[in-house]
C-alpha cells in the first residue's frame, strides 16, 4: 500500500541521509502528493476550498508541535515547510492523518529494526537525523530563474504561477481560467548557460492569454509585451516604465470587502510581477523598486480611507521617480563635469542614458571634447546613442568593438553605464563592457563607471555564467549580400546560438564610480549600502 | 581685508616659533584665532568669513595639507547643533569645538607614531624620500624602543630637503645615507621597507606627496617591498584624481609661483600622485588602514 512504502523509504532514506538527501526528498515529497491527490478525489472541491483557510493557521504551528521523539517524521515535513513557501497552503487535515499514520508505522518499523541492527549504528543514524533537524531552516534556496535545467523546480515554478491565477479571484470557483503564463525556453542551448531561460521574441508571453484578461492588469500586459519584444530597453527606461504601470494599476485598484488595502495590493501585484519576469527577467533596478512600493504599501495605516491611501501610493512613486532617477542624474552629471576636461577624447559604449546626458550636460557648459562611440552586434545600441550626441552637435566617431585596441591609444577617459552595482563591487553591464574596461586597463587609461545609487543590490557575483540574461538566439541571424548563413542552425545538432545580454567587471579594472553621493572607489559600494540601509 | 592680513601674519608667526608644527596645525590655529575675533553678525556671514580666510591661508601656502585641515575644520565646528537663539552662544560652542578639534589633531601625529613604529624590526634598512616630520616621529619612537636600524635618505630636489632630515636623524644618532634622487632604483634592493610621509591622502586611497614619491612606489611594487605611508587624519582630502595631470595646479607649484609666473609649463610641479595600488598601509591617527578603507574613512568624516 502507498503508506507503507511511504513510510519505508522515509526509514530507509535517513539512513542514506548523508549520502543522497535532496533525491530522497522529493520522491517523498511525490508521495505525499500523490496520496493528496487520491484523497482530494474523495472529496470535492468547495470543502478543499474551506479546509484551505482551516489550514493555513493551523499548518504553522503543526512543525512547532512535533515531539522531539519522532525525530524522523519532523526531518520530511519540515524538509517541506520550509523549502516550499506553499506548504502551508496544502491541506492540513490530510498532512495531519498522514503524519499520524507514518508514525505509526515507523514505531514499528523501528522496532523490528532495532532487532536486526547494533544499536551504535542505530546512534549514528540517529544522529544525522538530529543535525540536518537543525540545518533544515538555513538552507537557502536558489531562485527559480537561475534553475531552468532542474524539471522539479520548473513544476513548482508553474504551480505558483497557476495558484497565483486563483489567489487572484479570491473564493471563485472558476479554476480553467486564466493563467499566468509559463513560458516555454526557444531552441538549443549552450550547456554552459542551461540553467538560464532562453525565450524567442516570435511566441510572445500573451499567446496563452485569452481576452479579455481578468488576472492581469491591462497596462501590465502592454509593458510585459514591451519588455518581451525589446521596444522599451535600458535599466531607467524599464524601472520608470514599471512605476508608471503600477501607478495606472494602483488607480483602478479597489479594495475587495473585508480585505485590508495594505495587504491585499501587495498580493494583487505578485502575478503582474511573475508575469512581468516570465516576460524579460527583472532587473535590479525594477526590483529595487518593487521592493519599495511593496514596503510603501504596507506601511499605509490601516485606517486610511481609499482615496486617501491611493493619493499617498501616487506620490510616491513619483518622488522616487524624481529622487532616485532624475535628480541622481543631475547630480551624477555635476561630478561628473569635473572630471571632463578640456581636449578629453572620451570612449562610451552602447547607449547609456546616463552617459549621454552627461555628455549633453558638459557640451553645453562649453567643454571642448570628442566622443568615440563602440557599438557590438546584435543589438547595435551605439547607434542611438551617436543618434543624440550628434544632435546636440558633438563631434564623435563610430567604431565596432573588435576595433577597440587600435582606437584605444587615442583615448583620454572611459564612460561607461552600469545595470546594477554588485555588493562586492563587481559592474554588472551590457555584455562587452568588462572587455572595454580589460583593454583600457592594459592601455593605462581610466574607467569611470557612472550608476545611480538605486541600482545597488545586495548580490554577490564573480563571474557571468551564474546569473545572466539570454536573448532570442535568432538575433545573430544576419543576411549579407543575399545570403543567410545561420538560417537553419537549428538544423545542426551540434550548433549553438549564444546571445548574452550582461556581463561582469572586476573592480581592479574600474578607476572610479561617480554616484549621486558623489565619487567614491569601486570597493566603497558595501559602505553606500550600509549608509543606505541606515537611513531606511 | 585688514583682518585678513593679521591672519596671514599670525600663521606665519606660528610657524616662525615652532618650526616642528604641521602646517595645517598652524593653519587651523591661525582660524581659531580668527573665529575669536570675528565680528559678523549672522551665521551664514560668520561661515563666508571662514572660507574667505581658509582660501586666504591656501594662497599663502599652496600645500594640500592646509586646505583639507581647513574645510575639516569647518566642518567640525558647523556640524553641530546650532539652535541657540543668540549669536553669542553659538559662537562660543563653535570655539569650543575648535579647541577640541584643535587638541584632537595636536595629539595626531604622537598617536601615528606609536601606530607604525612597531612594523619595524630589529636591523630593518628603511628608505624614506624628502622631509617629513611625521616619519622622523615614527623614526624616533622606534629608536627610543632601542630598536637598530639604518635609513636612506633620498636629496630630493630641487629644494634639497632630503639634507635636512639626515641632520635631524643624525642629531638622533640613527646611522644615515643620502642617496640622489636618480639612485632609488639601485638602492631599492638593499632596503627592507619604506616610509613615507604624506601632504595629502585622496578619496581613491592614493597620497599626494613630494615630487619623486611616484617613482619610488613603482620602484618598491616592482622589488616586492613594502610601501607605507603615514599620515595624520587631517590631510583627508576631497579629491579624486585619475592620473598626475589630474591634481589641480593650485596644489602642484608653490603658492608665490602661482601668483608671479605666467606660463606653468615652464615650471616643474613640486608633488606627484600615488595611486593607491602601489600603497601597501596607511598609518594614520585613526589606526592601520588599507587604500580601500580610506573611502570608508572618508565617508565617515565627511558625509
Amino acid at each position: 500500500m502507498m503508506l507503507i512504502s511511504a513510510a519505508m523509504t522515509l526509514v530507509v532514506g535517513h539512513e542514506l541521509q548523508s549520502a543522497e538527501p535532496k533525491e530522497e526528498k522529493q520522491r517523498l515529497r511525490k508521495e505525499k502528493k500523490q496520496h493528496k491527490k487520491n484523497k482530494k478525489d474523495d472529496r470535492g472541491p468547495p470543502e478543499k476550498e474551506k479546509e484551505k483557510e482551516k489550514a493555513s493557521v493551523p499548518a504553522p504551528s503543526k512543525p512547532a508541535t512535533q515531539s522531539p521523539a519522532h525525530k524522523a517524521a519532523p526531518v520530511p515535513v519540515n524538509a517541506s515547510a520550509s523549502e516550499s513557501p506553499v506548504a502551508a497552503e496544502k491541506p492540513a487535515k490530510s498532512k495531519a492523518e498522514l503524519r499520524a499514520e507514518r508514525r505509526a508505522r515507523q514505531d514499528s518499523e523501528r522496532a523490528s529494526k532495532q532487532g536486526k541492527k547494533e544499536g551504535g549504528q542505530q546512534s549514528t543514524s540517529s544522529k544525522p537525523k538530529a543535525t540536518p533537524n537543525e540545518l533544515q531552516p538555513v538552507v537557502k534556496r536558489l531562485p527559480d530563474h537561475v534553475q531552468v535545467d532542474d524539471p522539479v523546480a520548473l513544476k513548482k515554478l508553474a504551480k505558483k504561477l497557476e495558484r497565483q491565477q486563483k489567489s487572484g479571484q479570491g473564493c471563485s470557483l472558476n479554476i480553467t481560467g486564466v493563467k499566468v503564463p509559463l513560458r516555454s525556453d526557444y531552441g538549443y542551448k549552450v550547456s554552459l548557460f542551461s540553467h538560464l531561460h532562453q525565450y524567442s521574441r516570435k511566441n510572445p508571453p500573451t499567446q496563452q492569454i485569452s481576452i479579455p484578461v481578468t488576472v492581469i492588469h491591462p497596462s501590465i500586459v502592454r509593458l510585459g509585451l514591451q519588455y518581451s519584444q525589446g521596444i522599451i530597453a535600458g535599466s531607467n527606461a524599464r524601472s520608470v516604465a514599471l512605476l508608471h504601470a503600477f501607478k495606472q494599476v494602483i488607480q483602478d485598484y479597489s479594495t475587495p470587502p473585508n480585505e485590508e488595502l495594505s495587504r491585499d495590493l501587495v498580493n494583487k501585484l505578485s502575478p503582474y510581477i511573475s508575469f512581468l519576469s516570465q516576460c524579460r527577467p527583472l532587473s535590479a533596478s525594477m526590483g529595487n523598486a518593487i521592493k519599495y512600493i511593496k514596503k510603501e504599501i504596507s506601511n499605509i495605516p490601516s485606517q486610511c480611507k481609499e482615496e486617501e491611501a491611493k493619493r499617498i501610493l501616487q506620490e510616491c512613486i513619483d518622488s522616487y521617480i524624481n529622487e532616485k532617477i532624475i535628480l541622481a542624474s543631475e547630480a551624477i552629471s555635476k561630478y561628473a563635469i569635473e572630471k571632463i576636461s578640456d581636449g578629453d577624447v572620451i570612449l562610451v559604449y552602447g547607449c547609456s542614458s546616463l552617459v549621454n546626458h552627461i555628455l549633453c550636460e558638459a557640451f553645453e557648459k562649453q567643454r571642448k571634447f570628442r566622443v568615440i562611440v563602440v557599438d557590438s552586434r546584435p543589438r547595435l545600441e551605439g547607434r542611438e546613442a551617436l543618434r543624440r550626441l550628434v544632435k546636440k552637435g558633438i563631434r564623435c566617431t563610430y567604431v565596432l568593438i573588435s576595433a577597440l585596441s587600435y582606437i584605444l591609444p587615442e583615448v583620454s577617459k572611459v564612460f561607461l553605464g552600469a545595470h546594477a552595482l554588485l555588493a562586492n563591487g563587481y559592474v554588472m553591464s551590457r555584455v562587452g563592457t568588462s572587455q572595454i574596461a580589460l583593454v583600457a586597463k592594459a592601455y593605462n587609461v581610466p574607467v569611470l563607471v557612472c550608476c545611480e545609487t538605486y541600482k545597488f543590490c545586495e548580490r554577490v557575483q564573480t563571474d557571468s555564467f551564474v546569473s545572466n540574461e539570454l536573448d532570442d538566439p535568432d538575433d545573430l541571424i544576419v543576411t549579407r549580400n543575399g545570403k543567410t548563413h545561420l538560417e537553419n542552425w537549428q538544423t545542426v545538432k551540434s550548433l549553438g546560438l549564444l546571445n548574452l545580454v550582461y556581463d561582469v567587471t572586476p573592480p581592479d579594472f574600474v578607476d572610479l564610480v561617480i554616484t549621486d553621493l558623489g565619487m567614491i572607489p569601486c570597493t566603497s559600494v558595501p559602505v553606500v549600502l550600509r549608509v543606505k540601509n541606515v537611513d531606511q | 581685508n585688514v583682518d585678513k592680513n593679521k591672519l596671514v601674519e599670525y600663521f606665519r608667526a606660528q610657524i616662525r616659533e615652532d618650526p616642528d608644527v604641521a602646517s595645517a596645525v598652524a593653519a587651523i590655529r591661525s582660524l581659531l584665532e580668527f573665529l575669536k575675533r570675528d565680528q559678523s553678525e549672522t551665521i551664514l556671514g560668520l561661515r563666508e568669513n571662514m572660507t574667505k580666510a581658509i582660501q586666504r591661508l591656501e594662497e599663502t601656502d599652496s600645500s594640500v595639507a592646509v586646505s583639507s585641515g581647513g574645510e575639516l575644520f569647518l566642518r567640525f565646528i558647523s556640524l553641530t547643533s546650532l539652535e541657540h537663539p543668540d549669536l553669542s552662544q553659538c559662537k562660543n560652542v563653535m570655539i569650543e569645538r575648535g579647541e577640541l578639534f584643535l587638541k584632537k589633531i595636536s595629539l595626531s601625529r604622537g598617536k601615528v607614531g606609536k601606530l607604525c613604529h612597531t612594523f619595524i624590526k630589529d636591523g630593518a634598512k628603511i628608505l624614506t624620500h624628502s622631509s617629513s616630520r611625521v616619519v622622523l616621529k615614527v623614526l624616533e619612537n622606534a629608536a627610543a624602543d632601542n630598536k637598530r636600524f639604518t635609513v636612506y635618505v633620498t636629496e630630493s630636489q630641487p629644494d634639497s630637503a632630503g639634507k635636512l632630515m639626515a641632520q635631524k636623524l643624525h642629531n638622533l644618532n640613527i646611522p644615515v645615507t643620502v642617496v640622489l634622487d636618480a639612485a632609488v632604483g639601485y638602492i631599492m634592493e638593499k632596503v627592507d621597507l619604506v616610509i613615507v610621509g604624506a601632504e595629502g591622502v585622496v578619496e581613491s586611497g592614493g597620497v599626494i606627496n613630494k615630487i619623486g614619491t611616484y617613482q619610488m612606489a613603482v620602484c618598491s611594487k616592482a622589488h616586492n617591498k613594502p610601501f607605507y605611508v603615514v599620515a595624520e587624519s587631517f590631510k583627508f582630502v576631497r579629491l579624486y584624481p585619475l592620473n598626475q595631470q589630474d591634481v589641480p595646479d593650485r596644489f602642484k607649484y608653490k603658492a608665490d609661483i602661482l601668483k608671479t609666473v605666467k606660463d606653468l609649463n615652464q615650471e616643474h610641479p613640486m608633488i606627484d600622485y600615488t595611486p593607491p595600488s602601489l600603497i601597501t598601509l596607511l598609518f594614520t591617527d585613526l589606526g592601520v588602514l588599507t587604500p580601500s578603507a580610506v573611502s570608508d574613512e572618508l565617508i565617515k568624516l565627511y558625509l
